[in-house]
């Protein structure tokens, strides 16, 4: 019972993230080309979306490190990782080589495919096969990412 | 519901940063983990038992958010598209790799990273958010 109603939790929350994407603008490549734009017509409204989104994270997590169990009794994995490793560097400015490339992150090109176009399938097959090459690269690497 | 995306929208963008808080403040309360897509997705390519079925979930989740936003709020957001199939399969291949490789993405260490105050995220912010400038600036103004 309780297992269920977690994986319709797991629906929920994966909709509503969803619908964050969809109303901030976060899933419209043409949006985040244009925040990415410095030298263009640049457009700011990006700001607001990390601003609105971390102003309510900085109270949930505050409150998140006091638990040691989460509501449906899982143990709570909070990263205590502090070191700047090359990894998470190069790692990071690839990922951000292809955000400017095409305007889409993973959260977004998932929502987008929902619509059902051509476009954000042909970016989140490719992307699988970064996910799964990085994989099987660096598969017996004791040194995992961080964020699982 | 319509929203001219060509202008600057701070009140949509503030209402959707909101929302995006929201669920990542219920992900960790409630599941006990950091909502980062990209650790989310990547997982699923482990095919490990029992850790398949939740993520599956969540992915679903996204997948189908637009069908909710169209249905409950006759909400029908427009994606403007205009990389060509290599560049989008370049992007693909890159943006997953990379998020892969650096342990998160604009949820992982953007939002949930930065809101715990992690310095690995705000240098993985950081450095995703300005190779996304450079790019775009050479992108548009260098090589155009």
């Amino acid at each position: 019972m309780r297992k269920s109603v977690g994986l319709v939790s797991q629906y929920l929350i994966g909709v509503l993230f969803g619908l964050g994407l969809l109303v901030s603008g976060m899933s419209n490549p043409e949006k985040i080309l244009a925040f990415l734009d410095l030298g263009g017509a640049w457009d700011p409204s990006l700001i607001f979306v990390m601003g609105g989104a971390v102003l309510v994270g900085l109270v949930a997590f505050y409150l998140a490190k006091k638990r040691t169990q989460s509501f449906f009794g899982d143990a709570l994995q909070i990263p205590t990782r502090r070191d700047i490793d090359k990894r998470l560097v190069i790692g990071s400015l690839l990922f951000g080589l292809g955000w400017g490339i095409a305007g889409f992150c993973p959260g977004p090109a998932l929502v987008a495919l929902g619509t059902g176009h051509a476009k954000p399938l042909v970016f989140v097959l490719a992307m699988l096969v970064g996910m799964a090459a990085c994989e099987w690269f660096f598969s017996g690497n004791k040194r995992a990412p961080a964020l699982k | 519901m319509y929203i001219d995306w060509t202008a600057f929208t701070p009140g949509p963008a503030l209402f959707g940063g909101v929302l995006l808080g929201i669920a990542a403040a219920l992900y960790i309360h409630f599941h006990g983990r950091i909502l980062g897509i990209s650790g989310i997705v990547s997982g699923l390519l482990r095919l490990q038992k029992n850790d398949l079925f939740w993520r599956i979930c969540f992915v679903l989740g996204l997948l189908t958010a637009s069908f909710w936003a169209g249905f409950l709020f006759d909400f029908h957001p427009t994606q403007i598209i205009q990389a060509e199939w290599g560049a989008l399969i370049l992007a693909g291949l890159l943006v997953g790799f990379g998020a892969h490789y650096g342990s998160g993405c604009t949820s992982g260490h953007g939002i949930c990273g930065l809101s715990r105050l992690s310095p690995r995220s705000l240098v993985a912010t950081a450095s995703f958010m300005g190779a996304g400038f450079l790019t775009v600036f050479v992108i548009r103004h260098v090589l155009s």
